[in-house]
Order: structure tokens, then sequence, then C-alpha cells
């Protein structure tokens, strides 16, 4: 019997302002992946992404490259990042999705990653090099046995009867790219987005809907949740851990000045 | 057996396309109109007309008689590399450039490794008046420091690329980061049968004028338009697409393509994707890629800037799987001397892409009766550097 999907029950619960941060597993070192979400928890982040490091992330804008090519580095892989968050489920009750390219999951196995996905309590994936039309002609049932949601993403670009689409094969909820670029490219979310995000708004859509790419601070992350239920910060968040102090007060320090809470 | 793309964009279980959202539009808008573009009169009128009077052709089929004696067959070279430009990548441009005016585009990007094809982009942007932006590995600047200063003269911006092995599969990541973030106004470039659908296609259509113009200047020279055997070399597998296009359907003609061995396809060091890798998705392309057991993309390396891929054309992995065309890998160091025996027997030096093709010559048993036909991609002029120094002139 499927328990419900911690990412329904987080939608259910709060439906504004939901607070999401994506950071890149072993870095900036190998076995800070647990540590980095459960701090993530305590500090008010309601849904995190982890990303699964790549060669060639050419979705991705300078900051997150460096951050894969370090964890590659450092050793990270899938079948260690499936290790190391055995144990996340006993302490960390947020929901969990894996963010990646789709190469290292097909060597993988897609069955076998959906499985240890589930078993691990993962509770969503991103891979936007999966299309959704592969998507659903070879994978959906993998992720639907494994009560795992695909989110898939769309774009400025995205016309509208493929954007219903889109909401029509999702679950879980809509990854809208704020504008045409790569991950933290410094383009903002500013007024010019509007048009897209009230475009969408008014096309009544099934799933709720986060924003990301460049959102870097708090006045982006606030623009974002006046049109989206929440916001995603991947490349600050991984700019902000470059630093040297404890990963304790980074994250807290992000965390607050995100947020505003202290 | 079926050797073109179905309406998915797959060659048998290779190829699709794979893209991130972000470039949905721009590959959708090609998939619906590249063939009603390329297809139309104007446009073949147009193209024909610039292929002539501007790229030069067609290129001349060579009997090249003292290899042909060397190596006791009939061996014909198919001249690509006295194309405007040094190799067969004009065909391509010219075909794209044209493709873009139609699509209203005003930027065009491109990835390059040896720099020909960043050439044969910033030589029709010239040609048209259209901005150009070319994606280099810094490598791959350093290493053919010639074809970046003709690019520059040309009105190109060469934009160097730092990350991963600074070579053609880092040059061509950046390139698409690029048409993510310029959707409206740029149109890609790709140089060779790789990327998603319908960039192999196009490509290769565009290409397919070196093995047209082969049929009829053999059935001229031999009275027969079948060779016995076609032999290109294969990076991402363009002159070889090109070379093998209109005998694909003739199971009697063998095709051989020729990777890059490096310093041996037992060694780390090699670029020669169909004999060491495996399949998986890379550049939006499900095909043969080097990858280690976890999916990360290995680093290739190869003498040769222009055949440093780490991924092969979906055709060719197609090709390869049903075992129509046969792939052979040469070596750095064969390589070498294959150039050395060209210029010397034949007083052609050609480029070291080239020489991969050339290099299989000794791998493989020729007859007297026989024809075959050597796609030779290029001209070795942007490889001097590396000749001198390893020749010791």
């Amino acid at each position: 019997m499927n328990i419900e999907n911690r990412i329904n029950q987080l939608f259910r619960k709060k439906d504004r302002n939901i607070f999401s941060v994506y950071f890149t597993a072993g870095y900036p070192r190998l076995h800070d992946t647990a540590a980095i979400i459960e701090l993530l928890e305590q500090n008010g982040v309601d849904l995190v992404e982890i990303g699964i490091p790549f060669s060639d992330p050419t979705a991705d804008g300078p900051v997150i490259q460096r951050s894969n090519d370090a964890a590659l580095k450092n050793g990270m892989s899938l079948e260690l990042l499936f290790e190391q968050l055995a144990k996340v489920r006993e302490k960390v009750r947020i929901p969990l999705a894996l963010m990646g390219y789709f190469n290292p999951v097909y060597q993988f196995g897609v069955e076998r990653f959906c499985r240890r996905c589930r078993e691990t309590g993962i509770d969503g994936v991103i891979l936007p090099d999966l299309p959704l039309e592969e998507y659903q002609e070879h994978f959906q049932p993998f992720f639907a046995e494994n009560n795992l949601h695909n989110i898939l993403l769309i774009t400025p670009q995205t016309p509208d009867d493929r954007i219903r689409k889109i909401d029509a094969a999702s679950s879980g909820f809509l990854y809208m790219v704020s504008s045409s670029s790569t991950t933290g490219t410094g383009k903002k979310v500013e007024d010019f987005h509007r048009e897209y995000f009230e475009r969408v708004h008014d096309l009544q859509l099934k799933n709720p809907r986060l924003i990301g790419f460049g959102i870097s601070d708090r006045a982006t992350f606030e623009n974002a949740c006046r049109y989206a239920n929440g916001a995603i910060i991947g490349s600050a968040f991984v700019k902000s851990l470059d630093s040297s102090d404890p990963l304790e007060q980074v994250i807290a320090r992000f965390a607050a000045e995100i947020t505003g809470r202290r | 057996m079926n050797y073109q793309v179905n309406e998915k964009g797959y060659y048998g279980e290779f190829g699709g396309a794979w893209i991130p959202e972000m470039m949905f539009a721009n590959i959708d808008e090609l998939q619906k109109r590249y063939l009603e573009i390329i297809e139309n009169d104007d446009f073949k009128t147009e193209f024909n007309s610039l292929l002539k009077d501007y790229v030069g052709r067609p290129s001349p089929l060579y009997y090249a008689s003292r290899l042909s004696e060397r190596y006791g067959s009939q061996i014909y070279l198919k001249r690509e590399d006295l194309n405007h430009t040094g190799s067969h990548k004009l065909n391509n441009t010219v075909g794209q450039i044209l493709l873009a005016q139609k699509l209203g585009k005003t930027r065009i990007i491109a990835e390059t490794g040896a720099g020909q094809h960043g050439l044969a982009t910033a030589t029709v942007c010239a040609l048209k008046g259209l901005q150009c932006v070319v994606y280099m590995g810094a490598l791959d600047v350093k290493r053919q420091e010639s074809n970046v200063k003709k690019m520059k003269m040309l009105g190109a911006e060469v934009v160097p690329v730092y990350s991963g092995n600074q070579t053609l599969k880092d040059a061509t990541n950046e390139a698409m980061r690029d048409w993510i973030s310029n959707p409206g106004d740029t149109h890609y470039i790709i140089g060779s049968v790789v990327g998603p659908h319908p960039y192999p296609d196009m490509v290769a259509r565009f290409q397919s004028v070196i093995s047209a113009e082969m049929k009829t200047q053999l059935l001229e020279k031999t009275g027969s338009e079948l060779p016995a055997r076609v032999m290109a070399c294969v990076g991402g597998g363009s002159n070889a697409a090109g070379a093998f296009y209109h005998f694909l359907d003739h199971p009697e003609v063998e095709l051989i393509g020729v990777e890059a061995a490096g310093k041996g396809i037992e060694t780390k060091e090699t670029a020669a994707t169909l004999a060491v890798g495996t399949p998986g998705v890379l550049h939006a392309s499900k095909t043969y890629l080097m990858q280690n057991r976890d999916g990360q993309i290995t680093e290739p390396y190869s003498i040769s800037a222009g055949l440093d891929y780490p991924g092969i054309g979906p055709l060719h992995a197609h090709l390869f799987k049903t075992g129509r065309a046969r792939y052979l890998a040469a070596t750095d160091e064969e390589v070498l001397q294959a150039v050395l025996l060209l210029t010397r027997l034949e007083g052609i030096i050609p480029a070291l892409e080239s020489a991969h093709a050339l290099a299989a010559l000794e791998k493989i048993t020729l007859r007297p009766d026989e024809a075959t036909v050597v796609c030779l991609s290029g001209r070795g002029d942007k490889d001097m550097q590396t000749y001198l120094d390893y020749f010791g002139y």
C-alpha cells in the first residue's frame, strides 16, 4: 500500500512560499550529503533537490558546472549517493527529489533507479534531458510503480498546448524555468517575465508550480512566490557552500537571508 | 534494411531528440520545417549554385596512380580538400545558413574542434552578413591557431571554452548553453551528424553531395557507378555520412569508417567510440559513447582535434550495429605515416583527420581489379605545425 507521497503532502499543507533548494551531491566534500539535507530541513527548507553530478551538464551555468566537476573528482557516483542516503529517512521528513541528467540514470538502469528511490525514501525525480515523449513511451510505469513523481519543466518558449500536455502527464509539481537561460547566469526574475507567469497562471493547471533558474536572493524569491507556489534556489546556494565557515553557519545564514527569518 | 531516419528521429535504436525543454521550441520548429525548406526547388537552386560557384564543386575524383601501385589496387581520392576553406565542412554550412535565413534567424553559433567547421561557419556568415559566434575548446584554440585567426579575420567571435578537457565535447556543451539562453534570434549550425533530430539527417543530406558526385564520376572513369568500397574517417561522422549516403542501399559496396585510435584502443588515450564505447545519451542523442560505468563521459584523445569526440552520429551507430558498415581504428603513429606516404607519392598533404582513412588502407585486403574510394575530407594546412614538429623539417 502506498503512503501519500511527501511532495503531495507538502502542497496539501502549504500552497504558498514553498522554499526549495538544490545542491550537488558530493560538493564541496564527498560525504556532506546527509548533513546538508538535515541542515536545510532544520533551517526551514520545504523541499530539497539533490543533484546527481554529470560530466556534461549542458543546461547548467558555471557555478553548477564547477560543483558537478568537483563532486565527480571527489568520487561521487549514483551508487554511492544511494548508500549515503540509505539512512536519511531516520531523521529527515521533508520531501526529497533527485535531479540530474539522463545518462547516469540510464546506465544505472531506469527501473532499478526508480526502485532504489522508493527504498531510499525519494519522492520525485527531475531529469531535464528526459523529454516528455521518451518518458511516456518507455519509463512512466517504473515511476508509477514506485510512487515517484517525474517532475517536468516548462519554459517561456513552451507553447500553451504543450504546457497543457506536460501538466496532464505530470504529477507532484511543475518546474517552471523562469527565463531563457542556463542555471545561475544572473538573469533576474523581473517584470518582463510577468507576461509568461500570468499566461501560465491563466491556464488553470492541475499541478502546483515552483519557479527555478535566476532565483538568488530574498527579492527574487519573493517575486517568484507571487506568481507560483514557491521557488527553487540552486546556484546561489551552491556558491554559498564555497565558504570556509562550518556548514551549520553557512546554511543558517543562507536560509535566513532568503526567508528573512532569524 | 532501412538506413534512413524514421519520423521520430531514430536510426534503428539510435538517435532521437533528448533535449531539455528549453530547446524544445527551436528543435520542434526545425523538425517540422527542415524537409519542406531544403526540398523546396528555390532552395535547391540556390544551394546547388553556391556549391558550384562558391564551394567549387564538383570536387574532383582523382585516380591516385602511385598510391594504387603501392597497394596493388585502384584507389580514388574524393578531393573534398579542394573545396573552399579546405574541407567538406562547407557543404553543410552553406546549406544551414540558407536554412537559417528561411527561419528568420540573424545570429549563428557553432562548435568546432579542428576549426574547420568553425571556419566554414564563419565563412558563410561573412557571405550572408550574419553575426557569428564560434565555441572552441581552449586546447584546440592553441593547437589550431591558424584557423582561429582566419575565423577572426572573417568577423566571427571565437570563444575559448575552459571546461572539461577543453576540446570538441566541451565546445559543444557551451554552444548548447548559448542556444538555451538565446532561443529567439539564434540558429545553431551543428557541424557533424550528431545532436538531436533532425541534425543527423539534415547534415547527412547536405553532405550527401559527396557520394552523389562519386557515382557520376565513377561511372565516367570506371564504367560503373558503384565502387568495391568507400572509406572515410569518422569523428562525429559527417564526411563519412556524406560519402556513404548514396551507397547505403547497395550492399555490394563495402563501407568502412575509420575512427581515431589515438595511442591505441587498448589505452585510455583514444577517441575510437565504436571500438570502446557503449550506448548512452549525450548531446541530445542516443548513440555509442565513451563513458565509465557510472555514465560519466570519459575524455577522448586523438592527435587530430577534429576526431577528438567521445560520441558518434546515430547513423553510424546503426550502421555498426546492423553490420552495414565496418569500423576500423588508426593510431596517431599510423596516421602520421599515412600523411607522409600520400605527401610523397601524390604530392597532396592531407589533414590529420582524413589521413585516418588513408592509414586504414594498410589494414584491409585490396584486390587489383577493385576500385576503392577514399574520402579525402580536408587538407593539411592547419596541421603543418604538428607535421613539422613530428617529421623534424
